[in-house]
């Protein structure tokens, strides 16, 4: 039994299981020689063109480069570059319809050719003293990726460490319509020859196989030629079949070796390059000619003149077709690749990259669109034509069922795609199409099996990390404990010295008021409490006026008031409720709750001075706003009517707790609620009814006024450029309430806003606290924000009102723009406003009053038309 | 023949014992049923099935609760749980499909810098400080919408995931493989 060397040097071919014969139909173009075309007005040069990852970009638009100059810089072994494929003008580098089945956009340079085919200097490597590592730097930098179909970037391949018994030359081209690389042969053979003795230089294999389909004679002569004299290089004729050019096909054709599952070819000592790359590692070494070009085969019968071109990387495959008298039928199709494994174009703007070998214009009759799929019949003609002996027609079932387990155990991942199995199929069921995605589906799974991997980790870790954090706060926290308790301890020590050396009758009788006082406030607040338990079990209507009575009493006892907050949020709870109703009378029922709730805060704080009742007032503007929020996306008009009457209470619920605040906190305090209604007022925004608009409307001039009065009492210049920026803010949106269309719930928004105002202004008269008007103004920005995305919508439509409105805002800064459709209400108030004489806080309160019974009318006089 | 019983019995006793010891000293401590389910939902941890979390949530299918309550898992991980814990899928509820796979995405220019997104988020893909712009690292981020709801300026939206070629599914309309003509 002769050795297996001994058999292939006796020229001893093999065969492969399965394999089809489809029409070859290269006669129309084999026979031609390679033509050239007229430089197209435009080359689209994609970054990236092989398996791997693009280079990084060498140039910008605008700059000049020369024929050949590259683009690109490969950074690590994996990127190839890419290089101008003629001398010309970068005019943009933007995206583009990507040479992939999806065409999906990818980045790409736009060169304009100027014709001049100016040549960057060349240098040819000196062959007889260049290293290995030159002439690989050589072909990486020539940019040569796999010219077959895969693009893998060349030279890891010739760069094989390991020991290479066999050199395979892969000029089958089994693909129907294919002849490039047949008629490279014809022409190049002594460049392919040079290529072919770089590869082996670099590889040292024992054998050179060059393997040919008998299909093409006349490749195979001038090949034959081109080695005489070579020892063991050998030229194989192989009977045509399909796929015969698949590598691992191809490998067993010549010399009977299987590649295992999941192995590459070198694994068992062979490398397979392709018949056109060898072309291009002669050119790039040789003369230094970059990959900037390659042949194409231009075929099908809706062109007049199919041939073979060089075709320029990056020329669209329109200017290609045109150049072979393109005649387009109705829903022409193009397919890019072999008819078996290509793919449908859906743009001719697509431009021609390193893989391009064929472009194919079909007409109907030529390849006529498949039928309907049908029920497989379990005939076994796939079985029989699959190259790489799996069970299409089990890989087709278990694709359906989406079942990954069964699909990796019958080898899915093996399959190449070659189409072999759909095109036996009497059925015509797309085999390959229920394999690609059913590959795709099992990439994707295993993409997303990893991030959940990560997700958790990361999840845990987290975890641990809040766990750390929350034992080394409570480990200082207990130092801080000891530390105190010690300095109390001292403290006390001292005070008890000091005490004993005083006299002490006077000091245990004030004590024993104090204890007796606050047993008294206790009881008050339990009193209340059940009270409060009682009235927001009750209905809305009637527990409305409950809540004023409570609000006079809360006058009296400041603590009460927060009892008063209790209610009014189990309150807003059930208004939220009812806003989410349909029914117009319950919403009727909220409008009115809401002033209520307004009030009942504000005795509160106006004559609290704790910070605690502050930070409720803020829970329930939150917890309203949300409510409002909830009511802004109900659909029924009446709903944001209610909204609109929150928003004033909500106001005065900010108003008067800094009024007699001299803190910071409490500021930043409104300042988070001023955010949580901007958010509100947004989110009302984006509902689609316009009276929603008038919403966000109000709730903005309200705001506004809270910042704009400290300018007045203000002596600091940028306050009031800040005061001004949200007078401009507002006339904006004054302006878009202006082209709101529902006029009625508009109106309402009108009115509530000047009493909002109002409120407002004594706050600032009091206000010494340049912190204070750090958060307003960062108010005003948050809100400028807003304003800026609504006008941006609506101003729009009528960018002529936005431009002669904002002058009038601007001149009075202090009276809302808004009030222009009620006169007199704001007359009334302003008096009160502009009297910031304000030395006395009482003043400053009666306004307020006055000010809020205004807004509750307001907020319920607009019920009506609603 | 007593000797011989003596032996056994002896020999009995002898591994009894370290039978006995390896059951304690050897004792597995977590439910392995708990994290074989764990193992398949998706790690999100968006707390869409009412539990802070994904183990919590296998806690409770181990412990009996149903199996759909899972959203951003869909389809394919009721299907691995049913199979998993011998509940036949047609007595389940199948509405619950899959979404569009979305990530979180920040409108830099609008954030405040709260950090409120950085507390929501369960798998810490949100970078920042206060009062700096805050960004999410869409690679790792989960799309379980957990901070859109925090942020007070409402800068944070849920954004499909980009296709890129290496991600993007065929199509049938794009294979041309079966027009070829059988002569
Ligand atoms: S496409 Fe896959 S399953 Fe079908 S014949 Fe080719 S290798 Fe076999
Ligand atoms: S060739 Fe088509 S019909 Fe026949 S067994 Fe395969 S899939 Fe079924
Ligand atoms: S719904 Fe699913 S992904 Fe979200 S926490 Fe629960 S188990 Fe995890
Ligand atoms: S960034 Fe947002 S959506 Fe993404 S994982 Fe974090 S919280 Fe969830
Ligand atoms: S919650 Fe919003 S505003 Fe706050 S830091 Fe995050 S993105 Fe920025």
């Amino acid at each position: 039994m002769p050795s297996l060397f001994q058999q292939i040097q006796a020229g001893r071919i093999w065969d492969f299981h399965g394999g089809i014969h489809p029409p070859s139909r290269k006669t129309q173009t084999s026979q031609k020689p390679i033509d050239s075309y007229s430089l197209p007005a435009r080359l689209y040069i994609p970054q990236r063109q092989h398996i791997g990852v693009a280079g990084r970009v060498l140039v910008k638009v605008g700059d000049h480069v020369l024929k050949g100059q590259a683009l690109t810089a490969a950074d690590n072994a994996m990127a190839v570059p890419v290089h101008a494929p003629t001398s010309g003008t970068i005019v943009d580098i933007c995206l583009h319809p990507s040479a992939h089945p999806s065409a999906l956009p990818e980045p790409v340079f736009v060169l304009e050719p100027d014709g001049l085919e100016q040549w960057r200097p060349r240098h040819a490597l000196d062959m007889l003293h260049a290293d290995k590592a030159q002439i690989l730097q050589r072909i990486q930098q020539a940019g040569i990726a796999g010219m077959g179909g895969a693009g893998f970037p060349s030279h890891i391949k010739a760069g094989a460490a390991a020991a290479v018994d066999y050199l395979i030359i892969n000029a089958v081209e089994c693909e129907p319509y294919i002849t490039a690389d047949d008629v490279l042969m014809q022409h190049h053979s002594d460049t392919i020859v040079q290529g072919i003795e770089i590869l082996s230089q670099l590889l040292q294999p024992k054998a050179v196989l060059i393997g040919i389909e008998d299909d093409k004679p006349a490749a195979i002569k001038a090949m034959q030629q081109a080695v005489a004299g070579k020892n063991h290089w050998f030229v194989r004729a192989l009977p045509v079949k399909y796929p015969s050019g698949g590598e691992k096909q191809l490998i067993q054709r010549l010399t009977n070796k299987e590649v295992p599952s999941g192995r590459r070819p070198i694994d068992i000592g062979i490398v397979v390059q392709n018949v056109g790359t060898a072309f291009a590692i002669a050119q790039a070494v040789l003369e230094d000619i970059p990959l900037i070009s390659r042949v194409v085969t231009v075929v099908g019968q809706s062109l007049s003149r199919p041939q073979n071109m060089y075709a320029l990387l990056g020329t669209p495959v329109h200017e290609l077709l045109s150049a072979c008298g393109f005649e387009p039928q109705p829903s022409q199709r193009l397919i890019m690749g072999g008819p078996m494994m290509g793919f449908t174009l859906p743009d001719a703007r697509i431009p021609v990259v390193k893989t391009t070998n064929c472009i194919i214009a079909p007409t109907h009759e030529e390849l006529p669109v498949a039928g309907p799929e049908l029920d497989c019949i379990r005939c076994g003609a796939c079985t029989e034509a699959c190259p790489v002996n799996l069970l299409p027609q089990q890989l087709l079932w278990y694709s359906k069922a989406k079942d990954h387990t069964q699909l990796q155990a019958h080898n899915l991942q093996d399959c190449i795609e070659c189409g072999a199995c759909a095109y036996v199929c009497p059925s015509e069921i797309p085999l390959v199409h229920y394999y690609r995605v059913a590959k795709a589906d099992i990439r994707e799974t295993q993409r997303e099996a990893l991030k959940a991997e990560q997700a958790k980790a990361r999840f845990e870790a987290r975890k641990e990390r809040l766990e750390r954090e929350k034992q080394e706060r409570a480990e200082r926290n207990k130092q801080l404990a000891a530390q105190r308790q010690q300095q109390l301890a001292d403290q006390q020590k001292q005070q008890i010295a000091e005490a004993q050396a005083r006299t002490q009758a006077a000091t245990t009788e004030l004590t024993h008021a104090e204890i007796v006082a606050e047993r008294e406030r206790k009881k008050a607040e339990a009193r209340a409490y059940q009270a409060a338990k009682l009235a927001a079990e009750q209905d809305i209507i009637q527990s409305a006026e409950p809540t004023l009575s409570a609000d006079d009493r809360a006058e009296q006892d400041p603590r009460k008031a927060a009892i008063a907050a209790a209610l009014a949020r189990a309150k807003a709870k059930k208004a939220q409720a009812s806003g989410e109703a349909e029914s117009t009378s319950v919403e009727a029922a909220t409008v009115a709750a809401a002033p209520a709730l307004g009030n009942t805060v504000e005795p509160q704080s106006s004559s609290s001075d704790d910070a605690k009742k502050a930070a409720v007032a803020a829970a329930i503007a939150r917890a309203k706003a949300k409510k409002a929020q909830a009511s802004g996306e109900a659909e029924s008009t009446s709903v944001e009517a209610a909204t609109v009457a929150a928003a004033p209470a909500l106001g005065n619920t900010v108003e008067p707790h800094s009024s007699s605040s001299d803190d910071a906190k409490k500021a930043a305090v409104a300042a988070a609620i001023a955010r949580a209604k901007a958010k509100k007022a947004q989110a009302s925004g984006e509902a689609e009814s316009t009276s929603v608009e008038a919403a966000t409307v109000t709730a903005a001039p309200a705001l506004g006024n809270t910042v704009e009065p400290q300018s007045s009492s203000s002596d600091d210049a940028k306050k009031a450029a800040v005061a001004a920026a949200i007078a401009r803010a507002k006339a904006k949106k004054a302006q878009a309430s202006g082209e709101a269309e529902s006029t009625s719930v508009e109106a309402a928004t009108v009115a509530a806003a000047p009493a909002l105002g109002n409120t407002v202004e004594p706050q600032s008269c009091s206000s010494d606290d340049a912190k204070k008007a750090a958060v307003a103004a960062a108010i005003a920005r948050a809100k400028a924000k807003k304003a800026q995305s609504a006008s941006n919508s609506e101003a729009a439509t009528d960018p002529t009102q936005a431009d002669s409105e904002p002058p009038l805002a601007d001149s009075d800064a202090v009276l809302p723009p808004v009030p222009q459709d009620e006169p007199q209400v704001v007359a009334q108030p302003e008096p009160v406003a502009a009297n910031p004489s304000a030395e006395d806080a009482k003043k400053a309160a009666i306004a307020a009053a006055i000010a809020r019974a205004k807004a509750k009318k307001a907020a319920q006089n607009p019920q009506e038309p609603s | 023949m007593i000797t011989a019983l003596w032996a056994l019995g002896a020999l009995a006793l002898v591994f009894g014992a370290i039978l006995g010891y390896a059951a304690i000293r050897f004792k597995v401590e977590a439910d392995p049923l708990v994290d074989q389910i764990d193992d398949i939902l998706p790690q999100t941890q968006c707390g869409q099935c009412g539990y802070p979390g994904c183990r919590p949530y296998a806690e409770a299918i181990a412990g009996g609760d149903i199996i759909t309550k899972c959203p951003p898992g869909g389809e394919a991980t009721i299907k691995k749980l049913a199979d998993l814990m011998g509940v036949s899928l047609d007595s389940l509820d199948q509405t619950q499909n899959k979404q569009e796979k979305r990530v979180a995405y920040i409108r830099e220019e609008d954030c405040i810098g709260c950090t409120k997104c950085i507390q929501a988020c369960p798998v810490d893909a949100i970078v920042g400080a206060s009062k700096q712009m805050h960004t999410i690292l869409s690679n790792e981020c989960t799309g379980c919408d957990l901070c859109v709801e925090p942020c007070p300026v409402n800068c944070i939206e849920m954004r499909p995931v980009q296709t890129t070629a290496e991600r993007w599914k065929w199509d049938l309309q794009s294979i041309p493989v079966h027009v070829v003509e059988v002569k």
